[in-house]
């Protein structure tokens, strides 16, 4: 899974260019609002149909009953059999309400994986940005090496050191891969290495602030776009996460949303079981819903973060 | 990367860095770290069916070495990266550029339609297209019967890896464009001005302001790319039931690794596996970042 | 740096102190009950002390097993947990010896992978329980796939899979295709079939392990021989060749459909008469049941196609048993869950369900024969089955790594479905691969 990353902005610095002193007369004012060209979104809105067909596919298979799925039209909805509703209830009715229990687990999950990634995240990028330590260049290296080794191998190795400690099977089998989040130390690192002027942190040295009491105090309020960005990304990751808790989870009550899905979808294949084809569509659908939500709501926050960033210049 | 100024205050806290760095490396160490040594030591062992386990040096990194299934799956993602890779990237900068340009009507809309990809899980998507893909009834096959053309199954043959390949750009296009957004919008208005100034038109804009401006970025997206790319799993995994003669057991290295330990039970070769590709992958990286950084 | 190196050098002490203690080797020379030293009296004893036993199972009948066992014994709690189908089950079952913690005391294990867990002794040998005595309530083609041909028993059956042809009538009527008796006759029903309708096939095949071997087996092929450590393959024996050699125009005049099994496609393709028929297991009436609606009361049953003229042969396709794993705590009392699931009033409650039965007694009751499927019109298919369960070909094995080689079945024979390559030469593949396998595993692979 391709995860790149944010940019270090104090590389524009570098390349600016001198102002020249202007003997014109006339200065030209300074215009940051160019003609639209319909040109430019219509080509834009191609690559945004290409993003957003097989979610619509997605939505419009979620009204089709199993049979409705098979009988029609991919991309038009089984004329007659709005079945959404119908599919909704049977998705979170099916096997005792698994789904339920499932997504419950998907948030305990994120709340705790994401939230603790982000943390110490956070932590450890305020900590290579601002403190010159040993071992400091060496770390962030080590990150990018360890992530580069392929993680299906890495599974078998964690399965079977944490089956010898007991944490196979539970919660924290998924809980604990997720809290490190390489992506979100560098987002931060750069964040914090831009957002806080070290003039800052001098004085409340002076002032005899403790380390941990400045980065609350005052870092943290200074980081936060950054965090909230960083936490969005995380979400996403921990939501989606599939590969270890494969491995890890045995018990399909401590199944996340994924996996649910996944084993839904391949339960057509064994003898005496129903294809449920249609809870997996809608339930893929409602796996989803949460975190464009999210997404939406929290659009204003990067938004802010990011150009608080600009007006440090 | 610029560092930022340190005068002699920062320079004598020689540890105190480690209280916050402390507890991500601690995490990191057991996550990552261990199972990785734990790695190196299963590949130097061979634990057999009869005989049990047994300890075989450099063995396993011999056999890995001539064994043509691992080359043929590296070749693959390494074919896969040098197609998709570049495809995506530029996609995703184009989306970027536009939508930085405010020529755009309705860009808030853009910026939320092209990323929401990227919240979908990869089983959904995978599951998604593969329903889309289907050449009887699937979309493809829909579409067949409409126009009353044959278009070849997406996953037969060489086309596989191709479809997989939309998939993951599907995936990430978003993504990487926010990145290359994000990074736009940081570029000071002070550089734009001077540039106005000049007289430079769009293209020179972009060409000597926004592409070096955003270069950190389009380096570590393309580091995160690559190994991201070596390490080509989910999508194929999940499609393997459609198309199990396409899609191989090996068909990545990673799928190689993963049917060596549970479907063969050897963890060691796996193992070895995973080192090797690991280290490759390590080595492009770096190369990656050389590149990348040294510039003028 | 350094402290880092100290955190680092300490993790891998630790990692390595772990791994030493047992970690990473396949549990297999350890303690094994030959049999002897346990007793059916322990299995009383067990039931009537009580306790938890956690029972790994997909299959969806065991669920009203668990309930009714608990009934029966109320001292004992059973926690049914679903860790995945076929072989994801039995990837679960191995780490979970591996890393010697969380072995469920029952296992479902079908046919196929029976020998290797019988192998690494990974599951009890049950004779000792009283499984011996028990041979003839079982039909002969799940007895021996439990037993190996020896006297230890490593699992109860619980269901069987004899085969029969399941074919779309209606299709097979309008275009005036009379049932084929010998497969030569179903080659040619195929070619007849998809001359009248290029849309519509005899049947679908896009390589199946499971299905070829089967073919092999019916055909009276033994490619696979276990003697100790040494093991034989041999895919191009007389039967082996029949099998290639008939159904190779199949895939070469393109007379299967490409569509793989148990996909959204395959179902609807099963309705609407794209495939015309499938070669398979007793097994399948339930899932053509709901996966295939659109079609009810068109489909019949017959039997198996021949390879020779007026033969009577017949092959075992899937079907599983409950094993109990070596390493579990309580196996008397898992032992006297599988019996009830297998031979008592389990069984019974799993057959109404659907399952179709392993049991002598069972196949020839009368009621049961006479059951009528409104899905094949009124038939009375088990008629069919049963009598195809006792025709099958005697003398069968499977590898004791066929789990292994099922795996590559498609990364080498199922290249004859997408290339030049002949399934002959495909077969040839397979063997190297699963003969490199074996060898590499420490067997002497003839």
């Amino acid at each position: 899974m391709a995860t790149p990353v944010q940019s270090h902005p104090g590389q524009s610095s570098s390349s600016g260019r001198t102002k020249r002193p202007t003997p014109r007369a006339a200065i030209k004012p300074y215009r940051r609002a160019p003609r639209r060209s319909t040109m430019l979104t219509l080509l834009t809105a191609l690559v945004a149909a290409y993003s957003l067909i097989p979610l619509i596919w997605l939505v419009i298979n979620a009204t089709k009953t199993q049979e409705g799925l098979l009988s029609s039209f991919g991309l038009w909805f089984d004329d007659g059999n709005f079945a959404l509703w119908s599919n909704i209830q049977q998705t979170f009715s099916y096997d005792d309400g698994v789904f339920v229990r499932w997504l419950g687990n998907t948030v305990l999950y994120v709340v705790v994986g994401a939230g603790g990634s982000t943390l110490l995240a956070t932590l450890a990028g305020y900590g290579l940005a601002k403190f010159n330590f040993v071992g400091r260049r060496a770390v962030f290296a080590i990150v990018i090496g360890a992530v580069a080794v392929p993680g299906t191998a890495l599974a078998v190795p964690t399965f079977l050191m944490f089956s010898k400690m007991g944490l196979t099977n539970t919660p924290w089998s998924v809980i604990i891969p997720s809290l490190v989040s390489p992506f979100g130390l560098y987002l931060m690192w750069t964040f914090s290495a831009q957002a806080i002027p070290d003039e800052m942190l001098e004085a409340a040295r002076v002032d005899g602030a403790g380390e941990f009491r400045t980065f609350f105090r005052i870092s943290v309020p200074l980081l936060a776009p950054g965090i909230v960005t960083a936490l969005l990304f995380n979400m996403v990751v921990t939501w989606n996460n599939y590969f270890l808790p494969l491995i890890m989870l045995k018990d399909p009550d401590w199944y996340p949303l994924t996996i649910g899905l996944n084993a839904w979808n391949e339960q057509a294949q064994t003898a005496g079981s129903e294809a449920v084809f249609n809870l997996v569509i809608t339930g893929s659908l409602l796996t989803i819903l949460p975190l464009l939500a999210a997404f939406l709501l929290l659009q204003r926050y990067w938004q802010s973060g990011l150009a608080a960033g600009s007006v440090k210049e | 990367m610029a560092e930022p100024l340190a005068a002699t205050t920062v320079r004598r806290r020689s540890w105190a860095g480690w209280k916050f760095v402390g507890p991500f490396m601690g995490v990191f160490a057991l996550v990552f770290l261990a199972p990785i040594a734990y790695s190196i030591y299963l590949s130097l062992f061979r634990n057999r069916l009869i005989g049990g386990n047994s300890f075989v040096g450099f063995d396993n990194y011999t056999q890995a070495i001539q064994d043509s299934v691992f080359w043929s799956g590296f070749g693959r993602v390494a074919l896969f990266l040098a197609v998709q890779v570049p495809i995506m990237l530029f996609l995703a900068l184009v989306v970027a550029l536009a939508i930085d340009s405010g020529r755009l009507y309705g860009k808030a809309f853009f910026r939320v339609a092209i990323f929401l990809p990227y919240a979908v899980p990869a089983v959904v998507a995978a599951l998604m297209w593969g329903f889309m893909y289907g050449p009887q009834f699937g979309l493809v096959g829909n579409i067949n019967d409409a126009l009353g053309i044959a278009l070849p199954n997406p996953l037969s043959g060489s086309l596989a890896l191709a479809s997989i390949g939309n998939i993951v750009t599907w995936e990430f296009v978003g993504y990487n464009m926010l990145i290359f957004y994000s990074a736009l919008r940081v570029v000071p208005a002070s550089l734009y001005e001077s540039a106005e100034i000049d007289g430079a038109g769009p293209f020179r804009i972009i060409t000597s302001i926004k592409l070096p401006a955003i270069r950190g970025a389009l380096v570590i997206a393309t580091i995160f790319s690559v190994i991201g790319s070596f390490q080509l799993f989910n999508e194929p995994a999940i499609l393997r039931p459609l198309a199990k003669n396409v899609i191989t057991t090996g068909y990545t290295p990673n799928m190689y690794a993963y049917s060596l330990s549970f479907s063969g039970q050897q963890y060691n070769y796996a193992a070895t596996v995973a080192i090797i590709m690991g280290l490759i992958t390590m080595v492009i990286a770096y190369v990656v970042q050389l590149r990348g950084t040294k510039e003028n | 740096m350094t402290r880092f190196l100290k955190v680092a050098a300490a993790a891998t002490a630790a990692m390595l102190a772990l791994a030493a203690c047992g970690g990473g080797s396949d549990d297999g020379t350890d303690s094994n009950t030959s049999g002897g030293g346990v007793s059916a009296a322990d299995v009383d004893a067990a039931l009537a002390k009580g306790g938890t036993l956690t029972v790994w199972a997909w299959d969806s009948t065991i669920k009203n097993v668990v309930t009714g066992f608990q009934q029966k014994y109320p001292n004992v709690k059973v926690e049914l947990v679903n860790a995945g189908t076929g072989d994801k089950q039995y990837t679960a079952v191995q780490n979970a010896i591996a890393a010697g913690s969380g072995v469920p005391d029952v296992a479902q294990i079908e046919y196929y992978a029976v020998p290797q867990f019988a192998l690494a002794k990974s599951v009890a040998n049950l004779a000792g329980y009283g499984a011996s005595g028990l041979q003839s309530t079982f039909t002969p083609g799940p007895w021996n796939a439990v037993t190996l041909g020896s006297s230890s028993v490593y699992g109860l059956p619980i269901d069987s899979g004899p085969m029969a042809l399941f074919y779309n009538k209606e299709v097979f009527d309008k275009h005036k295709i009379a049932v084929p008796a010998t497969w030569a006759e179903y080659v040619e029903a195929a070619r007849k079939l998809h001359t009248a309708d290029p849309k519509a096939y005899i049947t679908a095949d896009t390589g199946d392990a499971g299905f070829a071997t089967s073919m092999i087996w019916q055909a009276g092929g033994k490619p696979f021989q276990t003697d100790g450590t040494t093991v034989t393959i041999n895919l191009a024996d007389p039967g082996s060749a029949k099998f290639a050699s008939t159904w190779q125009p199949m895939i070469t005049e393109k007379l299967v459909a490409s569509i793989p099994p148990w996909t959204d496609e395959w179902f609807k393709a099963l309705g609407d008469g794209t495939i015309a028929s499938l070669a398979t297991g007793a097994w399948m009436p339930s899932n053509l049941l709901t996966g295939a609606k659109a079609a009810s009361g068109k489909w019949r049953v017959a039997p198996m196609p021949q390879w020779e003229a007026g033969g009577k042969a017949s092959a075992e396709n899937g079907g599983s048993s409950l094993a109990v794993p070596e390493k579990s705590a309580n196996k008397a009392l898992a032992y006297a869950f599988v019996k009830y699931a297998a031979v008592d009033e389990g069984k019974d409650s799993r057959i109404k369900e659907g399952a179709f039965p392993a049991t002598t007694a069972d196949i020839a009751k009368p009621e049961f024969l006479n059951t009528e499927f409104p899905y094949f019109g009124g038939q009375k298919a088990n008629e069919i089955f049963a009598q195809s369960a006792q025709s099958v070909v005697s003398g069968w094995s499977y590898l004791p790594f066929q789990v292994y080689a099922n795996s590559i079945f498609n990364d080498t024979a199922g290249k004859a479905y997408v290339s030049s390559t002949t399934l002959a030469d495909g077969l040839k593949a397979w063997q190297e691969q699963s003969a490199k396998y074996g060898t590499e595993q420490g067997f002497t692979v003839k």
